[in-house]
């Protein structure tokens, strides 16, 4: 095995470590060695078995799903947590996007500045950029929540649909903001450095001697493994907070919100405080599409691709069940790519059906990605995984020793 | 939340500051309709006032009000569709965006294969598009009772709940999008590419094509139809029974899915009209009946959800608003000032203007 073989296990080794604390079903003791192993193994036989090509293919998929999980994830505290039907992802996702690329960029200067225009470029560092996405995304939330929560589920779901197309609308039209309909680029990736000659100076000396021969061709390698700390930490945290008194107060409102109110819980301020939480984390997830893609413009976060295929993925994984969620999100995002090779495959039966079929086969997969939504709502409108319904850590196990 | 406010101040002790009381008072008689229409008008008046302070002439201003009232016309096609199926099936139909979509390019196909005559002047096009458009209203009505029969009777079976109901009709119109995508491409369409379409002059400096006046008329004369059919046919009486209580609808010997089938078919004829005539006054592509879809529900919701009168009111302000702001906003704007006037309904009188209230 070389040495850029050895630290590119070393960088999957990361997202399948916790994977494996995710999904490994013993106590957390046992849990820590064994998805240390298990990640451990899986990660060289990864490296040494698959073709180059393959494992590189198989990161960026991963990636790309582990972006669309925190979109999912995002979704899902605001739909699973308190039943808000938001048809505006795009909306959020695009403004986490477009803040974290203004924070991380320089502002364009000499010849460039005539063909690119942007309302500021601090040139941060990516966490504050990520940090930043999420707050500016949580307080258009907040400022969207205010107005619109108090509306009706079908009135809350046109008013989100328009949100995101007024954002959009905005980005598009807006040249001074982030270059309107032309793309932004130059967005920074995070740590490239690493990867780079000379490497970053700050960075320890044997880090760098290890990590170089992955070299910055393989840069998504290392990528994937800070998507998927990110993700991991959202993960936990949104476990975390759904177990707490504040979690139970949220599935109350959420499921009887009369006896809530009754029991004097401000009922509208929790069901903002989901929204703004929600928000928050859509604009990370957008921060991390940007940093990931590096040129973001307005057509990325139309509805198709923003929103309707996050909530097939919530649909899919289950609705209030945060692994349902990133399962969702994987698989629906396997489906997505899957179809990218049925159709290489077809290509030759459309061909002889019609000769401007082929150039339109992109269509072919939202056709498929609508009839699996439609198919999930009719045949399994609870999701994969379903939602845990817990009143009490003890009462479950309780019942379940009785069983 | 602001009735559980006034409840909780009358049962509380009589000493309610006088402040809170005139505060009340305003924001109750803000709730009336007249109220609410008058502040409407202001809203227009004011759209007027910055267009004119941004440079615009009076006949400009003028032209661009009865092009909003044309524009108001084809629109209130579609929001009568979107207000029926509320009405009876109490959804947001998501996918009536794309039923206009599907109406647009079927009249298209079929205006290709007939052969084209001279145009009938002062109109643009040849009886070709007029017997288009009447085989593209079945054709629609018919992909709305499709669609019905395969998404929604089963979650009606189920009572499913409302946001199933929503996502379906998600998955509707992306189906029915990806399939006129498939078919015709991305390209945009005309019918009568490069055909000259002089616009009339007339007093007041308003010019106007006479397809515009043709296009109103015309939805004025469909919107009066469906509403004769509401109000004066048996099948009027048991659509409007069911959209009251269908469990009572169906007790007094109403065939509420029939009932439903029926509104499906209105709703997807209309949708076609509208459809047809939205590609003639700009052009086809297969993103119209989405870039429609919010004043369509922007209409539906201002002139009250399940009203048809309410449908065409409120769309013809709402096409108005759109039209107007262009005069001092970036045009692209048009569907932002819609959705700034739903919200601004939905927040003050959720019910709409003609609405049935206490709901």
């Amino acid at each position: 095995m070389t040495d850029a073989e050895l630290a590119k296990a070393s960088l999957i080794f990361v997202p399948l470590f916790l994977l494996g604390m995710m999904v490994i079903p013993v106590r957390a003791i046992f849990r820590v060695p064994l998805a240390v192993v298990a990640a451990f193994v899986v990660s060289l036989l990864l490296v040494a078995g698959l073709a180059t090509g393959t494992l590189t293919y198989l990161v960026s998929f991963s990636t790309m799903a582990a972006i669309y999980a925190v979109l999912c994830l995002g979704l899902n505290s605001q739909w699973g947590l308190s039943g808000h039907v938001n048809f505006g992802v795009a909306g959020f996702f695009a403004i986490g996007a477009f803040t974290s690329a203004l924070f991380t960029t320089s502002m364009p200067s000499g010849a460039l500045a005539a063909y690119s225009k942007q309302a500021f470029g601090l040139e941060m560092p990516f966490l504050v950029g990520v940090l930043a996405a999420g707050i500016v995304a949580a307080i258009i939330g907040f400022l969207v929540a205010i107005p619109v929560l108090r509306l009706r589920t079908d009135f809350l779901a046109i008013s989100t649909l328009g949100i995101a197309e007024i954002i959009r609308l905005i980005f598009q039209n807006e040249r001074w903001l982030a270059n309107g309909p032309q793309p932004l680029r130059g967005i920074p990736q995070p740590l490239s450095c690493a990867l780079a000659q000379p490497a970053c100076s700050w960075l320890p000396q044997p880090i760098v001697d290890w990590l170089a021969p992955v070299g910055p061709r393989n840069y998504i390698f290392l990528y994937f493994a800070i998507v998927s700390i990110i993700l991991a930490v959202i993960y936990l945290l949104l476990e975390r907070i759904s177990r707490s008194p504040w979690g139970r107060v949220q599935r109350a409102v959420r499921d009887e919100e009369n006896s809530a109110a009754m029991n004097g819980k401000n009922v509208t301020g929790f069901r903002i405080q989901t929204f703004v939480i929600g928000s928050f984390i859509m604009g990370v997830a957008g921060a991390l599409y940007a940093h990931y893609t590096v040129s973001i413009d307005y057509s990325h976060f139309n509805p198709l691709f923003a929103t309707f295929i996050v909530w097939v993925m919530l649909m899919l994984g289950g609705s209030g069940n945060n692994k349902g969620a990133i399962l969702g999100a994987f698989a629906v995002w396997a489906v997505w790519t899957g179809t990218a090779f049925l159709i290489d495959f077809a290509t030759p039966a459309m061909q002889a059906i019609s000769s401007d079929l082929p150039s339109r086969s992109a269509y072919f997969r939202w056709l498929l990605v609508a009839i699996l939504l439609a198919a999930i709502v009719l045949f399994r409108p609870q999701g994969l995984i379903r939602e845990r319904k817990l009143v009490s850590d003890f009462l479950a196990r309780n019942t379940r020793r009785k069983a | 939340m602001s009735a559980n406010e006034a409840t909780a101040s009358e049962a509380g002790p009589a000493g309610i500051p006088a402040a809170g009381k005139r505060r009340r008072d305003i924001a109750a008689r803000l709730r009336s309709r007249p109220v609410f229409a008058g502040i409407l008008v202001v809203i227009l008046v004011l759209f007027w006032v910055a267009g004119y302070a941004s440079g615009s002439s009076f006949g400009e201003l003028l032209s661009l009000t009865v092009w909003g009232v044309m524009l108001g016309g084809i629109l209130s096609l579609g929001a009568m569709g979107v207000t029926l199926v509320y009405g009876v099936l109490k959804f947001p139909n998501f996918a009536h965006g794309a039923l206009l979509t599907i109406g647009a390019y079927t009249a298209y196909v079929v205006a290709g294969l007939l052969p084209q005559g001279a145009p009938l002047r002062p109109f643009s096009f040849g009886w070709e598009l007029i017997v288009a458009m009447i085989v593209a209203l079945p054709v629609v009505a018919i992909v709305a009772l499709v669609v019905d029969r395969i998404l929604f009777r089963r979650l009606r079976g189920r009572d499913a709940s409302l946001v199933l109901f929503a996502m379906a009709s998600l998955a509707a119109t992306f189906f029915l999008r990806s399939v006129v995508y498939l078919i015709w491409g991305s390209d945009f369409y005309f019918y009568y590419p490069g055909r000259a379409n002089p616009a009339l002059h007339l007093p007041f400096d308003i010019r106007i094509q006479a397809d515009q006046i043709f296009v109103f008329a015309l939805a004025i004369a469909l919107v009066a139809a469906t509403y004769v059919l509401l109000e004066r046919t048996r099948m009027g009486k048991a659509m409007r029974a069911t959209a009251n209580n269908p469990d009572l609808a169906q007790v007094r010997g109403i065939n509420t899915e029939r009932v439903i089938a029926w509104t499906w078919l209105i709703a997807g004829a209309l949708a076609a009209a509208g459809g047809v005539m939205y590609g003639l006054a700009s052009q086809l592509r297969p993103e119209m009946g989405f870039f429609l879809l919010l004043p369509i529900f922007a209409s539906a919701i201002m002139g009250g959800l399940g009203s048809p009168v309410g449908a065409l009111v409120g769309s013809i302000i709402i096409g108005i608003a759109e039209q107007l702001s262009a005069s001092f906003i970036n045009p692209a704007y048009g569907p932002a000032v819609a959705f700034v006037l739903m919200i601004l309904v939905l927040v003050v009188l959720p019910q709409g203007l003609f609405g049935r209230s206490g709901e």
